[in-house]
């Protein structure tokens, strides 16, 4: 498995691990550089090397891929997400990212293009003009965060499989794989079956406004079936794939299929 | 007199009476290990988006990261789900739950809970659990059929929606899931504080004997 990177912007991440260290007690700080952190409490607990961490972490890796056949095998094309009354929405809806929202991208939606790739017959880009000439829908859903928390908003877009139709996207592709704007270049991977949900919408509007630049302006991809870190902001490309190309999250230990 | 001859004729010509049979002392040691990776994995889950005002100290969670910590307890999980349900199965099938928890009475109780808090509850005969034995275990069973069922219906609100009507909704799914965890705890505290001062009921459920 990929190391995970620590992810606060400006900060270097060899002083930050020293300085942790210096700030942990002198028995924890033992732990932490013998054992390494990720098996620290149980060490701590039993008194021994339970595991070593690196086959630890191999196991677990192994689980979260047979989880994802588990979360496949039981996944519902035609189970919706439910919806909310307009009464219902967070406000303010919550801004969430890696990064602050100093950092966030800021798209000209005059020069961006959405990029379209792999295999699809039409492989043309497209304007943000002739994207929202597209008919769209609007949803009231909840969005769940892998950390726990929800809001619940209001989404208007064209739903994926509509435009995946228009494009003639081979929808017996694996994935369709999203690139975007965010800083360290964020991408995530969606499976073809959520993919071509009912609720999967190309986001253009968040209450009825033009996205926000704190929501992915120019597009989001609002999968309601799928863990917040699986809705990619700020879209710049979809590749429809048979390869899995790894993601931002995915790739530093989340579970990839995270449907909810 | 003689009644009493006769028990120890019993007794010395049979082995000592097996306590816990073998399916409920592997049950409950992996039920315990699968239990202290949830909670650890669990505190640090909770510690990504904490629904108080504080946060489980890091050096008593499992993962290192949220991402780690999602790992162990998605891993754990199957542990627990399995081992539990076989537990459940096996309980209702050979009638152990009904011959050594019920019955139970309010009376019963309000008398044991007297009876230990004076340190006066007897454990002459450990095959019958005395009313403070049986209100925990009944409970501690309620609340992991409960946490399983929130927890259920956090990984998959979508799928599982029957499930997350139960509670209400998401949000309350996630306040039922802490509270079955800190029920959880408390009753560990409790559960391990009563069998150090009973040593020979752990050993029962080591041994068996």
């Amino acid at each position: 498995m990929a190391k995970r990177s620590f992810l606060i912007p400006g900060v270097d991440k060899r002083l930050l691990i020293k300085d942790s260290i210096k700030a942990m007690p002198d028995f924890t700080r033992r732990r932490f550089i013998a054992g390494g952190a990720s098996l620290g409490a149980l060490t701590l607990l039993t008194g021994c090397d339970v595991v070593d961490s690196s086959s630890a972490d191999t196991l677990l890796a192994k689980v979260s891929k047979f989880n994802d056949a588990v979360q496949a095998f039981i996944f519902n094309p035609d189970a919706l997400a439910p919806t909310f009354p307009e009464s219902a929405i967070t406000k303010p809806f919550p801004f969430n990212a890696y990064y602050d929202l100093d950092d966030a991208p800021e798209v000209d939606g005059k020069d961006w293009k959405l990029e379209v790739r792999g295999l699809v017959d039409n492989k043309k880009s497209w304007t943000l003009d002739e994207l929202y000439k597209l008919p769209q829908v609007t949803q009231i859903t909840r969005h769940i965060c892998v950390e726990g928390w929800s809001a619940i908003g209001s989404w208007t877009g064209t739903p994926l499989r509509d435009f995946l139709k228009l494009i003639g996207a081979d929808t017996r592709a694996k994935y369709v794989w999203f690139q975007c704007a965010d800083k360290d270049g964020y991408n995530s991977p969606l499976d073809m079956r959520s993919a071509l949900h009912p609720q999967t919408q190309m986001t253009f509007r968040y209450a009825n406004e033009i996205l926000p630049r704190a929501y992915g302006f120019p597009m989001k991809i609002r999968v309601p079936t799928k863990l917040g870190f699986k809705n990619p902001k700020y879209v710049v490309s979809m590749e429809v794939t048979n390869d899995y190309k790894g993601g931002y999250w995915e790739d530093q230990g989340y579970n990839s299929f995270s449907g909810s | 007199m003689s009644s009493l001859t006769v028990t120890d004729e019993q007794a010395s010509a049979t082995p000592a009476k097996v306590i816990q049979p073998a399916w409920v002392r592997i049950m409950h040691w992996i039920n315990a290990l699968a239990m202290i990776l949830m909670i650890l994995s669990g505190w640090q889950i909770y510690n990504a988006s904490p629904l108080f005002g504080f946060s489980f100290p890091r050096e008593y969670t499992l993962g290192g990261w949220l991402g780690g910590g999602l790992l162990w307890h998605f891993a754990a999980m199957w542990l627990l789900m399995i081992n539990g349900l076989a537990y459940l199965i096996t309980g209702f099938a050979t009638g152990r739950f009904r011959k050594k928890l019920l019955p139970i009475t309010p009376s019963g109780v309000l008398h044991d809970v007297r009876a230990a808090l004076t340190f006066k509850l007897g454990h002459d005969d450990l095959t019958v659990y005395n009313y403070v034995q049986r209100v925990l275990y009944a409970g501690i069973i309620v609340v992991g059929v409960l946490i399983v069922l929130s927890g259920l219906s956090m990984w998959k609100p979508v799928q599982l929606y029957y499930l997350v009507m139960l509670f209400g909704d998401y949000p309350t799914a996630r306040y039922v899931h802490f509270f079955c965890m800190a029920a959880i705890c408390a009753f560990l505290v409790i559960h391990v504080l009563l069998a150090l001062l009973v040593p020979k009921s752990l050993r029962a459920m080591i041994i068996g004997r």
